[in-house]
C-alpha cells in the first residue's frame, strides 16, 4: 500500500505498516536490571567505538578518493609551485615568484648575469665568489647560521633565462632558474624565479627556517620584490629615519 | 628634534627623537613650517588600526621647506614643498597609470608581507601611518624624511601662505577625488556623509564639478553650518530619519551618489534605522577587539543611493566589516570606486585652483597650535569636534 503512485494524492497513503517495524515502547524496558544496563553499556561502547572507526575509515577513503581525483584531472594553466599539495615525492620543495618589472627584459637578464650585482638587493647572500660556470655562495640561514653552496651553469638563453643546480661541494641540494618574459602591452618584463631544494632536516627545518624567515620561498620572493625596486627606483625603499635606525 | 609621538590608544606624546637623515639618493629632508591633524590620525590615536608601535611619529599632511637633498633629488635646498601623504615611486605599473597611492615600491620588502596577508597584496606606503603602510616617520616633527622627494613634493609659490596650501598634501585631493569617484552627471543630487574636512571638500569639490545639488549630512551644528556655508544642503542625523529624508528630498529615486567621508569609525549609535542598528554591533565589537571596522554611515549611503547610482568611499577602512549590504549594493546596480588618493595625480590642477581663488582652502581650520600641543590638539579634535574642526600644527609657534 505505501508504494509510491503519483496518480495518488499523498494524504491517501497508508504509513501505519511504516510505523509498525519501528515500534517500540520504552516504557516496557527493564532499566532497573544491573545486569541488562552493563551489558547495554558495553554493546554502546562497541557501537560508538565502530561508529568512530567507519567514520576514520570513511575519512582516509574519502581522502584517498580526493587525492586520486585530483590525480586524474586534467592539467590547468596553473604552475607546479601554486599546486594545492606542494610536496614532491622526491622531498624536494618548491618555492617560486614571479613579478611584473617594468623595465626591457634585455637590460633585466644583463643586470642579473652579473653576479657581483646581486649582493645589491639579496640580503641573505653573504658572499658569491664565481669561477667559469661555478659559483661559490655563502648563504644566511636560521639562527645566525650560514650554509655554502656551490652551483653550476646549467642552461643559459640569452635575455630569457639561466638555470643552476648545486653540486657536490654544496651543504644543500638546489636547483633553480631565473626566467625573464616580456609582458604584454609595454608593462615591461616578468621575472620568475624558482628554487627547488632539499630542507635541511625535513619539513620541520623547513617549518623552523619559515619562522626565522630564511625559508626559499620567503627570500625568493622578498629578493625579487628588492630587484624590481632597485630596477624600477634604482634604490630599495626603507623606512628607516636615520642610517643607523634598526626599526 | 621634537615629534609627536604614539604610544598607546589616547596616549600621544612630543618626545626628542633623533634627526631623520638622507638615507637613499632619492631622499630629501624637510624643515616642517605647518602640519596638520587628521581625521585618519584619529583612527590611530583611538587604537582601532593595527601595526602601530610606541614611538611611532606620527602625521602625513605637511609642508615645510628643503634643508637637504640626496644626490638624485630634484628639489633645491630652500624650496617650499607640499609633501603627498602617498608615498610613490612614481615609476612601477601603479604609478605609471597614476594610481599613486597603489605603489608597488614605497612599502619596504619586509613591512609587505602584513598587508600581503590581509588584503591580497601589500599596499603603497603612506607617512606615519602605521606598519602595515610602512611604518615611515610621519610629518608632525621638526624634521621628516621624504623619500622619492623627486616624484611627490609639489613646490608652492611664495606668495601663497602655508595655511592655503597645506591641505594639497591630503585632504583637498582626497575631498576631490571623493567627488571625481562619484561621477557627476548634469542634475545630479549628491549626497556625503560626514563634515569633517574631507566631506567638506567634497561638498565644494562635488559643486565645483557641476552637482545640481549636494546634501551634507552629520550631527555637529558647527560643522553643518560649515558645510552650508559652501553650499550643501544639511541633514542632522541627531533630529531627521536621513534615509527618509534623502528619499523625500529626490522624489522617492535616493541621491545619484552618495559619498563616505566617515569610514571605519562611524557614529550612529541609535535603533531608529536598520542601518544604525548593525552599526551598535560593529561598535561593541570594535571595542572588544573582534571586529574591526564600523560602517554605519557606509550601510545608510548604500541603502539610500538610488539605482544605478555611484558609491564613492574616501573613508578610511582597514578590516572587515560584517552585515555589508551586498544584496542592495548589487541588485540596485550601484558602482563603487574607493582608495586612498592619488594625491600627485591632482596636486597640479588643485594648486591652481588654489591660486586663483577658486576654492577655499582655510575656512576650516579652527586652531593653530605649535607643535609641542599637539596631544592636545588630538584629544580636542576627538572630543570637542564641533568646534575643533582642524587644527594646525606650527612648530615655529610658542607653546601655549
Amino acid at each position: 500500500m505505501s508504494h509510491y503512485d503519483e496518480r495518488r494524492p499523498y494524504s491517501e497513503y497508508d504509513t501505519d505498516d511504516y510505523d509498525a517495524d519501528y515500534d517500540t515502547d520504552w516504557n516496557e524496558l527493564d532499566w532497573s536490571d544491573e545486569h541488562a544496563r552493563s551489558s547495554r553499556v558495553a554493546t554502546g561502547t562497541a557501537l560508538a567505538l565502530g561508529a568512530a572507526g567507519i567514520a576514520l575509515a570513511a575519512v582516509a577513503v574519502g581522502v584517498y578518493r580526493h587525492k586520486a581525483e585530483i590525480a586524474n584531472r586534467p592539467a590547468d594553466s596553473a604552475p607546479d609551485r601554486a599546486a594545492k599539495d606542494m610536496h614532491r615525492s622526491d622531498g624536494k620543495a618548491v618555492a617560486g615568484k614571479t613579478v611584473l618589472i617594468n623595465r626591457p627584459r634585455v637590460e633585466l637578464f644583463k643586470f642579473w648575469e652579473n653576479y657581483d650585482n646581486l649582493q645589491q638587493f639579496m640580503k641573505n647572500v653573504e658572499h658569491v665568489e664565481t669561477q667559469g660556470d661555478k659559483s661559490i655562495w655563502k648563504i644566511a640561514a636560521p639562527a645566525g647560521q650560514s650554509v655554502t653552496v656551490e652551483t653550476e651553469l646549467v642552461e643559459r638563453r640569452e635575455n630569457e633565462l639561466l638555470s643552476w643546480k648545486s653540486t657536490a661541494n654544496s651543504q644543500i641540494e638546489t636547483e633553480g632558474h631565473i626566467a625573464f618574459r616580456d609582458a604584454p602591452a609595454g608593462r615591461g618584463t616578468y621575472v620568475e624565479a624558482v628554487v627547488q631544494y632539499k630542507p635541511p632536516v625535513g619539513q620541520f627545518g623547513r617549518m623552523i627556517a619559515k619562522l626565522f624567515r630564511r625559508e626559499p620561498g620567503v627570500q625568493a620572493r622578498h629578493e625579487l620584490k628588492r630587484f624590481k625596486m632597485l630596477m624600477e627606483t634604482g634604490e630599495i625603499a626603507t623606512s628607516h629615519h636615520y642610517i643607523h635606525d634598526d626599526v | 628634534m621634537r615629534a609627536l609621538t604614539f604610544h598607546g590608544t589616547h596616549d600621544v606624546r612630543v618626545d626628542t627623537v633623533p634627526d631623520p637623515e638622507i638615507i637613499n639618493p632619492r631622499d630629501a629632508i624637510i624643515k616642517i613650517t605647518s602640519t596638520a591633524i587628521c581625521g585618519s590620525d584619529l583612527h590611530l590615536y583611538d587604537g582601532v588600526i593595527p601595526a602601530v608601535l610606541e614611538g611611532d611619529i606620527l602625521g602625513h599632511e605637511f609642508m615645510g621647506e628643503v634643508v637637504e637633498t640626496g644626490k638624485k633629488s630634484t628639489l633645491k635646498k630652500g624650496q617650499r614643498v607640499v609633501v603627498p601623504f602617498t608615498i610613490s615611486c612614481g615609476s612601477c605599473f601603479a604609478c605609471n597609470k597614476k594610481q599613486y597611492s597603489a605603489c608597488d615600491n614605497s612599502n619596504p620588502v619586509e613591512k609587505q608581507d602584513m598587508t600581503e596577508m590581509m588584503f591580497g597584496q601589500a599596499v603603497g606606503g603612506l607617512f606615519g601611518y602605521s606598519h602595515l603602510t610602512g611604518g615611515y616617520s610621519g610629518g608632525q616633527a621638526e624634521y621628516v624624511r621624504v623619500p622619492f622627494s623627486d616624484v611627490g613634493p609639489i613646490v608652492v609659490p611664495d606668495e601663497l601662505e602655508d595655511d592655503k596650501v597645506l591641505f594639497l598634501s591630503d585632504i583637498l585631493p582626497t575631498g576631490w577625488m571623493a567627488a571625481e569617484n562619484a561621477e557627476i552627471e548634469d542634475g545630479d543630487t549628491v549626497a556625503v556623509w560626514g563634515c569633517g574636512p574631507v566631506g567638506l571638500f567634497a561638498v565644494q569639490s562635488a559643486l565645483h564639478m557641476g552637482a545640481h545639488r549636494v546634501i551634507a549630512i552629520d550631527h555637529h551644528p558647527h560643522r553643518l553650518e560649515l558645510a552650508k556655508s559652501k553650499g550643501a544642503e544639511i541633514l542632522d542625523f541627531k533630529q531627521t530619519n536621513v534615509m527618509e529624508a534623502l528619499l523625500e528630498m529626490t522624489g522617492g529615486i535616493g541621491p545619484d551618489a552618495v559619498i563616505d567621508a566617515v569610514g571605519m569609525e562611524s557614529h550612529g549609535f541609535a535603533f531608529d534605522s536598520q542601518a544604525n542598528m548593525m552599526n551598535v554591533a560593529d561598535t561593541i565589537k570594535q571595542k572588544v577587539g573582534i571586529g574591526a571596522d564600523r560602517g554605519g554611515a557606509l550601510r545608510e549611503a548604500i541603502f539610500a543611493c538610488r539605482k544605478g547610482g555611484r558609491l564613492s568611499m574616501p573613508g578610511v577602512y582597514g578590516g572587515y566589516l560584517d552585515k555589508f549590504p551586498l544584496g542592495a549594493l548589487m541588485e540596485k546596480g550601484l558602482q563603487v570606486r574607493t582608495g586612498q588618493t592619488h594625491v600627485q595625480r591632482y596636486t597640479k590642477e588643485l594648486l591652481e585652483l588654489i591660486r586663483e581663488d577658486k576654492i577655499d582652502t582655510t575656512y576650516m581650520i579652527s586652531h593653530r597650535l605649535s607643535l609641542e600641543d599637539a596631544p592636545l590638539g588630538y584629544k580636542n579634535f576627538k572630543d570637542n569636534a564641533n568646534e575643533w574642526t582642524k587644527v594646525v600644527l606650527k612648530p615655529a609657534l610658542e607653546p601655549a
